[in-house]
């Protein structure tokens, strides 16, 4: 029995995805969880796994297709299953091509029809729509056809559009199809880092993900009022405690104060649920969560991606770490999938490792706050009237002002401190 | 092969035709007597007799009126409107008759007539009487639309208007009369409905037709020394429209530019312009460029009538835009 894949809803306000490419081709079998295809969205580029079993029968849309969420992209079938495709998916038949509708499948031998996606060299090529570049039509679909990223190819066309002669040029310099990973695939020319780079004006087109991030944060800014509370924390006890553990652990599998703070942050909003809540201003709703996800802002190539721990207040230090090591090493080789970075409820940004004394965040759409942390630092400190060396890290907590209000954002922070100053409760 | 005019090759399909259909006339204002205002019918008179060589009065929508008439009743009339200024006079007859009988009498009526006109500007003969209509008339279904740009296409596309049982609106230009080409003797004649390369070249497609094609094979021949290699499709037939070799032409040099006469707006650039995004968008490697006539009522001053036609220069700076 046919199965079909449909465009996946990857986070709350995501309404349509754009297929950037495909990695099963027409024929080929296909497990349970393997990789069927790349999608770009607002936020990332992210993998579509299949749920099923079976051969790809059909690939419904073209490299570069933009879907609504739900739509259906790809047809799995049983080997050797005949699937009439627009039957099978409610559509009158067509009648005129009934070759192209009836496919038939054995083993990999098929005949596809979509010999476009199917036997273009595209496998290992990034076929983004690059937005706001100037490249004539033939410039682009030889772009998709060669593998050629536009982003890298000088325009000298009028107005510095991109023409046939350009990607030629380009091409006779750089035969193979460029190998790129999304999100990492936002290029910049190699000069960025070099000195020349900046003795000249560049005019560089907006990286995707740049655009994702910039639109987001805006749209938070103008349409959330945020306030901030900032608490000092003595870290001394967790500092000690953390020293301990990592002896304990080998080189890959230590823990960060990151991972105690996540798991502070999980525990704290437990008693504060109107922190793990989203506005839903269109329908007047409050949506408060029945899952605390902690999200990590996590620094990537040209941008930063929020990865997500699930249910992080049922977890230990020690799995939260690992679990986020994973899907950090994920997003930063542009490999990250969908679950990896949709559905948290609180975002923690943590730039300590920058000696940072503080700082202040933007909360990340649609949640209710967001919390920045600073550098674990030495201080001089004053207990008993003496003056001793502590060891404090601040936090700085951003609310939308139209879920709660500066009293529970300060009582929020006075509970993660019962955790982060007697660490102990972390770890029973 | 002679080299003739284009008004002796025009003369000749007219001689030729007659001599084989005694049903084929002609009809029109000082066709007779004295023998065209071009000087095309000169000798047919005499040759082929008052019966058949008609002097009409000057009247376009009598013309064209009669002459559906005697379509309808089975000759073959090869009515003359002296230029297509005037034509207007007899729009009416034109679009709503000629062009509508055979439809609208479910193809019991046919109406086997020419019309041969006259357009263009270049000779100073002010606003009125120097227009490149075409398109006006390529607009309506039913009307055949014609417009040679050589000799030998001039005659072997007569002398298939004549044959066929539509009425075929002949486009002559005033300019061209004394161009001269190959023309092959014998019968020659050539489908309407079939544009043709009339200059195979690699770098970019010129679209054009008529007294265009003149100027647009010039440009080339300048372009040429600058190692620009132009492809040149004469269009020859605005209704129907072949777009065939366009769209092979197109694919091939991924850049077009369109040149006529007329004016830009609605233009025959516009129409192939948008036909070639329809079915080639993906091999436009530059935006189409259209050359056409200054959007003015065309002036009688000499410098400006010259500075509002289209020139060689225009076309050379068009199709640099595209490369």
């Amino acid at each position: 029995m046919a199965q079909i894949i449909s465009m996946p809803k990857l986070g709350f306000d995501m309404a349509e995805g754009t297929l950037v490419r495909w990695v099963i081709h027409e024929g080929e079998m296909v497990t349970k969880g393997a990789v069927l295809a790349e999608i770009e969205t607002d936020k990332a580029t992210v993998e579509v796994e299949s749920e099923f079993v079976g051969v790809l029968v059909s690939q419904l849309v073209p490299q570069g297709t933009v879907v609504p969420i739900n739509d259906p992209i790809a047809v799995i079938g049983e080997p050797g299953e005949q699937v009439n495709i627009d039957a099978f998916l409610g559509k009158p038949a067509g009648g005129e091509k009934p070759s192209a509708l009836e496919r038939s499948v054995e083993g990999v031998t098929v005949q596809t029809a979509s010999a476009l996606s199917a036997s273009a060299p595209t496998v290992e090529a990034p076929t983004g729509e690059p937005g706001s570049l100037r490249a004539s039509p033939l410039a682009r679909s030889m772009a998709t056809e060669l593998g050629i990223d536009l982003r890298m190819v000088q325009g000298t066309g009028p107005g510095g559009r991109i023409t046939k002669k350009d990607i030629e040029s380009y091409q006779a310099k750089a035969p193979e199809p460029v190998i790129a990973k999304t999100p990492s695939a936002v290029h910049m020319p190699p000069a960025l880092t070099s000195k020349a780079f900046i003795r000249e004006t560049h005019n560089l087109p907006l990286p995707k993900l740049r655009a994702a991030i910039g639109r987001r944060m805006t749209e938070s800014m103008q349409q959330s009022p945020h306030f901030y509370v900032t608490h000092d924390y003595d870290v001394g006890a967790l500092l000690d405690r953390r020293k301990e553990i990592n002896a304990l652990l080998s080189e890959d599998d230590k823990l960060s104060v990151n991972d105690f703070v996540v798991r502070a942050v999980a525990l704290s909003l437990l008693e504060f649920p109107n922190l793990n809540a989203s506005l839903d201003i269109k329908n007047s709703t409050l949506i408060y969560h029945g899952e605390i996800n902690v999200g990590v802002a996590v620094a990537v190539e040209n941008g930063l991606l929020t990865v997500v721990n699930r249910n992080t207040d049922q977890k230990s230090v020690h799995q939260i770490s690992s679990e986020i090591k994973i899907v950090i090493k994920r997003a930063r080789e542009g490999k990250v999938r969908s679950e990896d970075i949709e559905g948290s409820t609180f975002t923690v940004s943590n730039l300590g490792m920058y000696e940072v004394d503080q700082f202040t965040a933007i909360i990340n759409p649609p949640e209710a706050a967001i919390l920045a942390v600073g550098s674990a630092r030495q201080v001089p400190v004053i207990t008993n009237g003496e003056i001793k060396i502590g060891n404090r890290m601040k936090a700085t907590l951003s609310v939308d002002h139209r879920v709660s209000d500066g009293a529970e954002g300060a009582k929020f922070l006075q509970a993660l401190a019962k955790y982060i100053e007697e660490p102990m409760r972390l770890l029973i | 092969m002679a080299r003739i005019t284009m008004r002796e090759a025009i003369s000749q399909a007219l001689w030729e035709e007659m001599e084989r259909d005694p049903n084929v006339f002609i009809m029109g204002e000082e066709v007779g007597v004295w023998g065209g205002s071009y000087a095309v019918t000169k000798g047919f008179y005499d040759h082929f007799g008052p019966e058949r060589v008609k002097d009409t009065p000057i009247s376009e929508a009598a013309i064209i009126g009669a002459a559906i008439g005697a379509a309808l009743t089975g000759l073959r009339p090869v009515a003359e409107i002296m230029t297509i200024n005037f034509a207007f006079s007899a729009f009416e007859h034109i679009v709503n008759q000629a062009a509508k009988f055979h439809y609208m009498f479910a193809g019991q009526m046919e109406v086997p007539l020419v019309i041969r006109t006259v357009s263009g500007g270049g000779r100073q003969l002010a606003a009125t009487h120097s227009q490149s209509p075409d398109v006006v008339f390529a607009h309506f279904p039913g009307l055949i639309v014609v417009a040679p740009g050589t000799p030998e296409d001039a005659k072997g596309l007569l002398r298939s208007a004549i044959r066929i049982n539509d009425p075929v609106f002949f486009i002559e230009s005033a300019t061209l009369y004394q161009s001269r080409g190959e023309v092959a003797e014998g019968e020659n004649l050539i489908p309407i409905g079939k544009s043709k390369i009339q200059r195979p070249g690699k770098d970019v497609t010129i679209v054009t037709y008529s007294k265009m094609l003149e100027t647009s094979m010039k440009a080339a021949d300048q372009l040429a020394q600058e190692g620009v290699d132009v492809e040149i499709v004469d269009l020859r037939t605005l209704r129907p429209l072949d777009m065939e070799p366009v769209l092979e032409s197109f694919k091939k040099t991924n850049r077009a530019v369109i040149v006529e006469e007329g004016w830009r707006s609605f233009g025959v650039g516009a129409e192939v312009a948008a036909r070639i995004y329809e079915e080639a968008f993906d091999y436009a490697d530059a935006p189409i460029q259209r050359v056409a006539q200054k959007e003015v009522p065309l002036p009688y001053n000499r410098t400006l009538e010259q500075l509002a036609l289209p020139q060689v220069e225009d076309v050379i700076k068009a199709v640099k835009e595209v490369l």
